[in-house]
């Protein structure tokens, strides 16, 4: 366990914003472009409804309303795709998962 | 016919390739075996090396293994496996020689062998993927039994081999194909692609992959 801990030391972010459940952040995820195969920053910004795991396993969940339907994207903290995470604004969540968000109204998911 | 190495697996983690994909990786830790025999078709009607690994107490070696380190002239072990090889690639190796990870390069493909995690007793559901019976439309204790197991008119008895509740793993099971990782000599630990059969500090043999007879 103890080497594996050691190994997963290499993939750590030193960069990244403290960000918990309901803060709103912007994520740059590196994508490859289809035609070309060039590499280009692609931007999703929305509130963190989850962070989960541990190591370079962890993950967190940023969803969004994109043209009126809600969008999740889940994303592992550690992956070198994303190339910079922003914080925008904290939120006040109350507890540690959002999933209730997903049934709330658009307007009263604000945090 | 394949070189190999011992080693005991430590557990699983996330990895992350050069293109940033996140895959599924297992760590094991390879300390250095030891060849403790060479085996050759006169002395022993076929070829392979013996190899030991995981140094142990010499006060709880049995004394019939104690002359056999003694002959060979190494530190007693507590695992003792067999390569089989061919016959000149036997005779290569040296009694007391040390196989490294180093037999190994990174990108390589691997097969690794080890003791399943043992399920016990276990139903045919779990065992054998069977369906089961429905959770409702009336059914009721009948929800993971195996349905039939023959016929009385045509056969009038059960054909053997026929697949039903048993004893689940812990046995020996091979992956094979695995890509290496990363290796790390001074460490002696060996990244490998996806899961291998066993528990965490469970003994695997890793070998060289074995090439395909139809090419």
């Amino acid at each position: 366990m103890k080497e594996i801990r050691e190994l997963e030391k290499q993939f750590f972010k030193t960069d990244l914003p403290d960000f918990r459940a309901g803060d709103t952040i912007r994520v740059h995820e590196r994508v490859l472009e289809g035609g070309d195969g060039k590499e280009r920053i692609q931007i999703f910004e929305g509130i963190v409804i989850s962070r989960r795991g541990s190591g370079t396993s962890e993950t967190f969940t940023v969803r969004k309303i994109s043209s009126g339907i809600g969008v999740e994207k889940i994303f592992p903290v550690h992956s070198p795709r994303i190339a910079k995470i922003e914080l925008v604004e904290r939120g006040r969540a109350r507890r540690a998962k959002l999933h209730y968000l997903r049934r709330q109204a658009i307007k009263a998911a604000n945090l | 016919m394949a070189l190999g190495i011992l080693g005991r697996k430590l557990g699983m983690m996330t990895w992350f390739d050069a293109q940033g994909r996140a895959l599924a990786a297992t760590v094991v830790h390879a300390a250095p075996s030891v060849i403790t025999q060479v085996k050759t078709p006169e002395t022993d009607g076929y070829s392979a090396i013996q190899v030991g690994y995981d140094s142990v107490k010499e006060k709880n070696v049995p004394k019939p293994l104690k002359g056999h380190f003694n002959k060979a002239g190494v530190p007693p072990k507590r695992i003792l496996r067999e390569f089989r090889l061919s016959d000149e690639e036997a005779r290569a190796f040296k009694v007391g020689q040390e196989l490294t990870l180093t037999i190994f390069q990174e990108g390589e493909a691997v097969d690794v062998s080890g003791i399943s995690k043992g399920k016990g007793f276990a139903g045919v559901m779990k065992r054998h993927d069977f369906k089961g019976g429905p959770d409702s439309h009336g059914m009721s204790g009948w929800h993971r039994r195996p349905g039939s197991i023959g016929s009385i008119r045509a056969t009038g008895r059960t054909f053997k081999g026929w697949r039903m509740a048993g004893h689940m793993g812990h046995e020996r099971v091979t992956v094979k194909n695995l890509v290496i990782l990363k290796i790390d000599p001074e460490k002696n630990l060996l990244v490998l692609r996806g899961a291998i059969p066993g528990p965490r500090k469970g003994v695997v043999e890793i070998r060289k992959r074995q090439a395909h007879k139809n090419g």
